[in-house]
């Protein structure tokens, strides 16, 4: 096969540019120092103290923080490629990954690009074109109509062979419009009609076309790969089913509850759709399941490497990111498909900066306290590209870390999940982790029913029912348990930070801060007051008072109301930094305890168990507003009425839809922002004027900044 | 900088040599009536005592305490403790001042004093308890407030005044106003305090009337909290009488006026929280540069130390109720000092006084302690031994247990006057540290020569069985009996044997009265009654605070030989 490969066969890659930021960057230039392959990164003004430039043997500042101008700037990070001697190009995922021209300019310029042909990229890129090649492959498709006949008769016709229940849909136009949902012929006319004067309406030309409606469908996508010379081969697949803002959060390798005949089907049909395009490199083939029927059909193919590559690394036992670089150098696949192993199970877990309950907003600030789990190099994996004291800033996606496990089965693999999640400590950002928790004890998931609505089926279970009162009262207890060791540690913490400290010089002193703390005929006592942080609710956040009564034994006895009314007797010791061992009511527990100051408040994070609460405590202190008579201008946000909007998240302005003092109704869209590849319309709280309407499209707004207000007359 | 009682390296090695030599033996037969009839007795005392200081924890009742909870004011301790560094230990003084001193109860004497760290720095905490009385000055009151003030500039502790007091409580204005150790005395105090350096700092927290007024005036530093603290020399009320103008208090005299216009105080509060934050940083600014003097000087300090080896709660079972009990000192030393380690000086000699070194909480300390009744070679004895500790600047600890110096012909021919005055003499003299601790009785010359609260100790305290008086009541009848039948005899009355048991009755009773520890630390004879148990800390504490000055060079005057 040497005699037809070309000139860079002979010469490898030595030295790799990886056109891409955080966890990917840093994993591809793992693979590439494990391979003694040096590695080129780029980095944006924004990135310049992160993780992946620190990783990198070289660095190249490739352009300001918005990605248009830096991580989607072909041509300067060719050229950042060119200046460092580079041979190749790694894209990562997202970005230029799928950028047909990116692959084409590499080519160009000589370098190679670690992906697929260009060709493949363009011919998948194009959703309807990519449905024809694959059709003509054989490769199963949604059944529908896309014909242009619109008579009704003939659509009702149409109907019929596909089978109900159907979906109605325009051609033109999205966002849910004129889409009807038809289970059965009496409701075809209808709806049929309806659609049409929607899509007339909204969109000015009502041709519709017809497509099977799956109810419960899976995500199910299959790894496939490549080599140069027309070999193509599957690595099994994946289940990207449960999803939210339609992003996945867990991943898992192999799919659940399938059949055997099943994956080697769905194996066989991503082989077939990468062939029908002469595909080379890693991909994937995603498919929609019909969980009722059984039958998978393509939607689309990703010509990349995707974020949840490494659950099928886990199952398969081999580096996938090695296998593009030996693809990309011209080497053939280094085992066939009947080579290729399949052992227990994998999952992965997307932990992203997030507000949960304000429907997965994205969310910045700084990683106060970061603390992953121990990896082990079989069992656990944690990709990051964060260190703590990191920024998770609003130019970019706001993912964390991947928490990758692997287990001899499912449930195997399930328990590390749990155990792993419970253990990731992220403190200064929310995160999703409580909710990926609730996710992996969720029943249906435990037992793998998993579909694309999962979340939206369960969300009662996943998101707290005010109504449960039992639930309420016991998750309540959980947090007040966990005040209370918080305050216990945090007078331990003091203990041991006073005793470090008295022993320098004046140790004469020392004697004044023995523990317990000395009072005549009484006890020193302790008062604080905890502000619980809901994490499911913010606007249900409560204050606990607690009490610390310093025991002459050194133990704590905490009181707090309607705790027992004797007040719990805890012993708390500092192991070091964040860990402490608790007794209290005759458990012995390892506590995590990390604190952090913000805006004049502090912030305390407890991790116990499979628990994980969030307090605040007021420092108390506003030295700025010193004085009464110091005229405070920028105190405008702090005192928000009700009728005062805040940015819900720090963000770009891409629209503003509404005039400074116009009239609105309640729920009226004003403007539009945009952070992390996503837009969020901020409405009108109540019918009114726009006052103080001031932002600008293309500003940049902070998080909790006020952008207007409506007064209602 | 583990307090294991692990030995240092150097201390490990010259154990080796001299193997425990000063060691104390346990020297406690638990198992004698002497000891069950004292912890029987000393638990009574002691949960009088308890049930006494929860009353006046509490302050003025429960409604005026929630009254002061509804304008956002925490008790005179809580403030405390909100000043006082977490963690920090807080040595409260005559907690029971005022005890049954008036015809209605005073908790606390409306004041609470006290020393704590702040930022590393030791300070005298003054809070006015605005519960009781109105935070007014009864004649206790000021009498507090000008001992810790004392305390204070004995020790250049910072001083840090809690105010929140309607100034002097004006029915008793005769025993408060004019007198030299009246009212008066506390500005005095500050502006002397001021002058040689050491910082006075107001919190005005509440109101801050008349005199009262002065007080911030006269600090160094001084924070007001907006709504609350109000300082005026007349109020609302008296300056309507006096010239008609209507106006609030706190236009009149809130923290806006005097921040802003009259420049009486110099940081403005939010709130009471604050406030005391803002007391905190004056704290945390005062570097005191260049003062190297003010730091702690007591260089030889062991960082690590032992406990005691025997348990510092049978204290409480040695403590005599019955004074004429005899018991060995020791065992009470033995219980105070680290390791139970005390190295006698003259152990032979002069018996009924048991003087040697130790170390408390690793601080080195001279120990004088009684033995029985003093003679002419135990005062001689004492003398030598207080010369020995000012000569190399050691702490003097005295336990007293003293009926008095020895009576009758034989002592009178010896010279025990002479001997008695010599070590008064010493003890005046003395300017290391003097603590003093009353762990039985203490009568007569003898309660002088233990240096007695005329002594100046730095700190003087009670254990609750202690007795002060002049004589035991059974011989102060005796004496006032005979006379009194002399009298009698001369205008040629006769006396009964009733007659007599009644008037001798009527005297034992009064000394039982004003010699139990209640009286005493009610009036401030001392700075309070203590747990036994706490004596070792108390102690150690005390030294500490007292080496926060340098010690100056003792002087004697003329020894009568």
């Amino acid at each position: 096969s040497s005699s037809h490969s070309d000139k860079r066969t002979l010469q490898p890659i030595e030295k790799i540019l990886i056109a891409n930021r955080g966890e990917i960057a840093c994993r591809i230039m793992r693979t590439a120092k494990r391979l003694g392959i040096r590695t080129v990164a780029v980095y944006s003004d924004a990135d310049k103290d992160s993780l992946h430039v620190k990783s990198a043997d070289e660095a190249i500042l490739i352009g300001p923080p918005p990605a248009r101008l830096s991580y989607l700037n072909a041509s300067s990070i060719v050229e950042a490629a060119i200046r460092t001697g580079a041979q190749a190009i790694h894209p990562g995922y997202g970005f230029l990954s799928e950028s047909a021209a990116f692959a084409e300019l590499c080519e160009d310029k000589g370098l190679t690009f670690v992906g697929p042909p260009s060709s493949a990229i363009r011919d998948m890129g194009d959703k309807s074109a990519s449905k024809r090649i694959m059709g003509a492959a054989g490769v199963p498709l949604v059944p529908g109509y896309h014909g242009t006949e619109q008579d009704i008769e003939v659509m009702k016709a149409e109907a019929e062979k596909i089978g109900y229940p159907i979906l109605i849909k325009p051609t033109h136009g999205g966002g849910g419009k004129g889409m009807r949902i038809v289970k059965s012929p009496d409701e075809f006319v209808d709806s049929f009609l309806g659609a049409q004067r929607e899509a007339a309406a909204s969109f000015g030309i009502n041709t519709i076309l017809l497509e099977k409606y799956i109810t419960q469908p899976r995500h199910i996508e299959v790894q496939i790969f490549g080599d140069k010379y027309g070999n193509v081969l599957h690595l099994y697949e994946r289940d990207c089913s449960v999803q939210r803002r339609h992003q996945k959060i867990i991943e898992e390798a192999p799919a659940p509850n399938v059949t055997n005949d099943f994956r080697s089907h769905v194996g066989q049909a991503a082989v077939s759709a990468a062939k029908a395009v002469r595909y080379h490199n890693a991909g994937t083939v995603e498919f929609i399941v019909d969980t009722v029927s059984g039958q998978f059909y393509f939607m689309e193919m990703n010509t990349r490497l995707q974020v949840e590559h490494p659950v099928t690394e886990m199952i398969v036992s081999q580096d996938l990111v090695e296998w593009q670089i030996r693809v990309a150098n011209g080497e053939p696949l280094p085992i066939t498909q009947a080579q290729v192993p399949l052992s227990g199970h994998a999952f992965e877990a997307r932990i992203y900066a997030e507000n949960v309950p304000r429907g997965f907003l994205p969310a910045t600030g700084v990683l106060h306290h970061y603390h992953p789990v121990t990896v082990s190099s079989k069992a656990v994996r944690v990709e990051t590209g964060v260190e703590e004291g990191d920024t998770v800033s609003m130019h970019y996606d706001p993912m964390i870390a991947k928490l990758v496990v692997w287990g001899e089965n499912r449930a195997a693999a399930l328990i590390k999940l749990k155990d792993c999640l419970s253990k990731f400590q992220v403190a200064g950002v929310p995160t999703n982790i409580n909710f990926l928790q609730k996710l992996a004890n969720h029943g249906a998931f435990q037992d793998g029913n998993v579909e694309t609505h999962f979340i939206d089926h369960y969300k009662d279970d996943l998101f707290g029912n005010p109504n449960n009162l039992e639930l309420e009262k016991e998750a309540f207890d959980n947090v007040k348990f966990s005040a209370t060791l918080a305050a216990a540690c945090l007078c331990k913490k003091e203990e041991s930070i006073l005793k470090e400290n008295s022993c320098g010089s004046n140790s004469s002193l020392s004697i004044w801060y023995a523990r317990p703390p000395f009072r005549v005929h009484h006890h020193a006592r302790r008062n604080m007051v905890l502000e619980w942080e809901n994490e499911d609710n913010s606007s249900s956040s409560k204050l606990l008072p607690i009490s610390v009564i310093y025991q002459h034994d050194g133990n704590y006895l905490i009181e707090m109301e309607d705790i027992s009314s004797r007040g719990l007797n805890v012993n708390a010791s500092h192991l070091h930094n964040h860990y402490f061992t608790v007794e209290a009511n005759g458990v012995r527990m390892t506590v995590t305890l990390a604190t952090y100051v913000k805006d004049g408040t502090e912030h305390i994070h407890v991790w116990r168990g499979s628990h994980h609460h969030h307090f605040r405590q007021k420092l108390g202190l506003e030295l700025t507003d010193d004085d009464e008579t110091c005229h405070n201008t920028t105190s405008e946000s702090a005192s928000q009425s009700p009728d005062s909007v805040v940015a819900p998240m720090a963000g770009l302005v891409v629209k503003v839809l509404v005039k400074d003092g116009g009239n609105v109704v309640e729920g009226q869209p004003i403007l539009v922002l945009e952070a992390m590849k996503m837009e969020h319309v901020v409405k009108a709280p109540l019918s009114g004027f726009v006052r103080g309407l001031q932002v600008k499209v293309g500003e940049q707004v902070s998080d909790h900044s006020l952008l207007f207000s409506v007064k209602g007359e | 900088c583990s307090k294991s009682g692990i030995p240092s390296p150097i201390d490990q090695v010259f154990h080796r040599r001299h193997l425990c030599l000063g060691v104390l033996p346990d020297g406690l037969d638990r198992s004698s009536e002497f000891f069950s009839g004292n912890s029987k007795a000393m638990e009574c005392l002691l949960s009088e005592l308890q049930t006494h200081v929860e009353k006046v924890l509490a302050g003025g009742g429960e409604e005026v305490v929630k009254r002061n909870r509804s304008r956002n004011k925490l008790l005179p301790r809580e403030r405390i403790d909100r000043l006082l560094d977490p963690g920090s230990s807080f040595l409260e003084l005559s907690q029971l001042a005022g005890h049954n001193l008036y015809e209605y109860s005073l908790p606390s004497a409306g004041i609470i004093t006290g020393i704590g760290a702040v930022h590393g720095r030791l300070c005298m905490f003054v809070a006015n308890d605005p519960t009781v009385k109105g935070g007014t000055y009864y004649p206790i009151t000021v009498k507090k407030h000008l001992r810790a003030q004392e305390i204070a500039a004995q020790c250049k502790l910072p001083c840090i005044y809690l105010v929140d007091s309607g100034g002097a409580f004006l029915p008793k204005q005769a025993e408060v106003f004019p007198d030299k150790d009246n009212f008066g005395r506390i500005f005095y105090n500050q502006a002397i305090m001021s002058a040689e350096g050491i910082p006075q700092i107001a919190l005005v927290l509440g109101s801050c009337t008349a005199g009262g007024a002065y007080i911030p005036a006269m600090a160094d530093e001084s924070v007001m909290v907006k709504g609350n603290g109000t300082i005026f020399l007349a109020g609302p009320p008296l300056v309507k009488a006096a010239t008609g103008e209507e106006i609030s208090a706190e236009d009149l005299g809130g923290a806006s006026v005097h921040c802003k216009t009259s420049g009486v105080s110099d940081y403005f509060a939010q709130d009471e929280l604050h406030g005391l934050a803002l007391g905190r940083n004056i704290v945390k600014n005062l570097h005191m540069a260049g003062k190297t003097e003010n730091i702690n000087t007591f260089q030889n300090v062991n960082s690590t130390y032992k406990e005691p080896l025997y348990d510092v709660k049978e204290l409480r079972s040695i403590a005599p109720v019955d004074l004429k009990q005899a018991f060995d000192i020791r065992s009470i030393i033995a219980r105070i000092v680290d390791g139970s380690e005390f190295d006698e000086f003259k152990k032979l000699y002069g018996t009924t006084l048991v003087t040697g070194f130790a170390r408390i909480l690793g601080q080195p300390v001279g120990i004088i302690g009684n033995n029985g009744i003093l003679f002419n070679e135990s005062a001689l004895k004492g003398a030598h031994f207080i010369e020995l500790c000012t000569q190399r600047n050691i702490p003097l600890v005295f336990l007293q247990n003293i009926t008095g110096f020895m009576v009758g012909s034989r002592s009178e021919a010896n010279g025990i006057a002479k001997s008695g005055a010599k070590m008064v003499m010493a003890v005046s003299c003395a300017k290391v540290p003097k603590i003093t601790i009353i762990v039985g009785g203490s009568f007569g010359a003898g309660n002088y020569a233990m240096c007695g609260r005329a002594y100046s100790p730095n700190f003087m305290f009670l254990w609750p069985n202690a007795r002060i008086s002049v004589m035991g009541g059974a011989q102060a009848a005796g004496v006032l009996s005979q006379i009194e039948k002399a009298n009698k005899k001369k205008q040629g009355i006769q006396w009964t044997k009733e007659e007599e048991e009644r008037f001798k009755e009527k005297v034992v009773e009064a000394y039982e009265r004003e010699g139990s520890s209640y009286y005493s630390t009610a009036r401030l004879w001392d700075d309070g009654i203590i747990d036994p148990a706490d004596t070792r800390k108390i102690v150690g504490l005390c030294i500490s605070a007292s080496f926060n000055r340098p010690v100056e060079d003792t002087k004697y005057g003329v020894f009568r030989m």
